[in-house]
């Protein structure tokens, strides 16, 4: 991403008929990529048993705890998140360089691994879990709030990195100006720097968002799999893949229907 | 100069006869280990043969093959899964080769002190099961209704490994598995025998995917032969 994005008069996207044509083919291909499975996934789907399998309890139980524990996910991810992104982005120390691939480590590595992980760390026996559990009796997987984990620590990366992006982004001559006229340094990150960086905040939110109610190896290795406490929607999934194919398919359509539902208005109004 | 022409050969021989050399092996995860040594000792015993091998849970084998994926050989831990198969018209006639039973399996030093069946109804305990869609889970139920244990499990896992790895981290007090689990976890597990009243004998059923050929008929008589059969025993399994 560029330090800084020139405007050309006349360079709007939305005006399509002066981007290259040969652009176009490659386009497509990459549109169909995406759209060709989820049509056959529509057309497999058992259309007149629909209603039914999806007012089904264990569908209605995994929709719920997937869109509260992605939500949930979200907001920590954006309570912690965004303040991440502001130091990678602003602040200068050693090791930086470091840090910034650490925090993407959770994209690169496969979900078990990461729910293995979470698991020797914040599990009963883990390396923080163990004295939790001795002092407070607290255990943290098998729980929503195992779930929660799991989906923050896979999907909170998606945040920071599209956060960082935007603050790189962002003209930092701003804040100085805004400091050379005595604002503090709260009141810059609250008036000058977040403001200039809410898309950013969206778009990453959203995406975080996204990543959570889809995660699947994570969750299931920290948190496991029970109805109506940890059993999010992909899990349902796949163990329905297991027994029902076709329940699966329906199970899937909700999830691509959920999320179109949140993320189309978002991408309308501020991903541009 | 013979070496390398008879090295051509066979790599020739090896792009021209398709799959010929290969037999690919769709196989349970429970089979995993034993099949692997199976594998090594074939292919070991027939040069220039290949043993390709696919291990997952049976249902996702099961799915595979419906959809056309390139199987001359499934090995099944159940023969629900392999049923639907044969009635697919998908395998051939299925033979049993093996036989598994299940075992409590708890994490070394057993600190809940878990002794049978009934402590898997004690609420003060973190309990996993597989879930009821894999065969584990089913015969984990099945184990528990022969005991009429009432049990209320914090986790229903999607596979045997993935309650295993629960287990061995300490994170869950007990849960059911196959006895040749218990057998390849090795240190971080103990296993509590089930006694034969309430245990149940899975057997696990082999057959031909599609139209056999002669390296894939020798691989399933190699499996049911004496020395598949040993490596079996040596996994924990038993005979059919």
């Amino acid at each position: 991403m560029s330090a800084r994005r020139t405007r050309r008069p006349g360079g709007n996207a939305a005006s399509g008929a002066r981007l290259p044509v040969v652009l176009w083919p490659f386009a497509a291909v990459a549109l169909l990529f995406v759209v060709v499975p989820v049509l056959a996934l529509v057309q497999r789907a058992p259309w007149s048993d629909l209603t039914s399998l999806v007012t089904e309890p264990i569908v209605t139980d995994a929709l719920r705890l997937s869109i509260v524990s992605a939500s949930v996910a979200t907001l920590v991810s954006l309570v912690v998140g965004v303040p991440l992104a502001w130091v990678l982005a602003r602040a200068t120390f050693t090791g930086r360089s470091f840090v910034r691939a650490l925090v993407i480590l959770p994209m690169v590595l496969p979900p078990v691994v990461g729910g293995a992980a979470l698991l020797f760390a914040f599990g009963r026996r883990g390396l923080v879990g163990e004295a939790v559990y001795d002092q407070t009796g607290f255990v943290l997987p098998f729980s929503i709030w195992g779930v929660i984990a799991a989906n923050t620590f896979v999907a909170m990366p998606f945040l920071v990195v599209t956060v960082e992006s935007g603050l790189r982004s962002v003209d930092a001559r701003y804040e100085e100006a805004a400091a050379t006229l005595g604002a503090s340094r709260w009141m810059i990150f609250r008036r000058i720097t977040l403001p200039n960086v809410a898309p950013a905040i969206v778009a990453g939110a959203a995406l975080c968002w996204a990543r959570a109610l889809g995660e699947f190896g994570a969750t299931v290795t920290f948190a496991g799999n029970l109805q109506g406490r940890t059993q999010t929607m992909p899990l349902a999934v796949f163990l329905a893949l297991e027994s029902n194919r076709e329940a699966a398919i329906a199970l899937s359509l909700v999830l691509i229907v959920v999320s179109l539902a949140v993320l189309v208005p978002l991408r309308d109004r501020w991903l541009r | 100069m013979v070496v390398i022409a008879a090295a051509a050969t066979v790599a020739l021989s090896a792009c021209g006869g398709g799959d010929a050399d290969t037999v690919s092996v769709f196989a349970a995860a429970s089979l995993t280990d034993a099949f692997d040594d199976i594998a090594d000792a074939f292919e070991e015993e027939h040069p220039g043969v290949l043993v390709d091998r696919n291990f997952a849970g049976s249902s996702s084998l099961r799915e595979q093959i419906l959809q056309g994926a390139p199987a001359d050989v499934f090995a099944s831990a159940n023969r629900s899964t392999m049923d639907d198969l044969v009635a697919a018209d998908a395998v051939g006639s299925p033979e049993d080769f093996a036989t598994n039973r299940m075992a409590i399996a708890v994490p070394a030093g057993n600190s809940a002190e878990v002794r049978d069946l009934e402590d898997f109804a004690r609420s003060d305990l973190l309990i996993g099961l597989c879930a009821v869609e894999v065969p584990c889970g089913e015969f984990g139920r099945r184990v528990l209704s022969l005991a009429s244990v009432d049990a209320a499990p914090d986790t229903e896992e999607p596979d045997v490994r993935a309650l295993l790895t629960k287990i061995d981290a300490g994170e869950l007090d007990a849960g059911i598995v196959y006895v040749t689990d218990v057998v390849a976890a090795g240190d971080g597990i103990e296993e509590i025998t089930i006694p034969d009243l309430q245990n149940v004998v899975t057997s696990y059923p082999i057959a031909v995917v599609g139209a056999p050929d002669s390296d894939t008929a020798a691989f399933v008589d190699f499996v049911r032969g004496s020395r598949g059969q040993a490596i079996l025993r040596d996994h924990g399994f038993g005979a059919p």
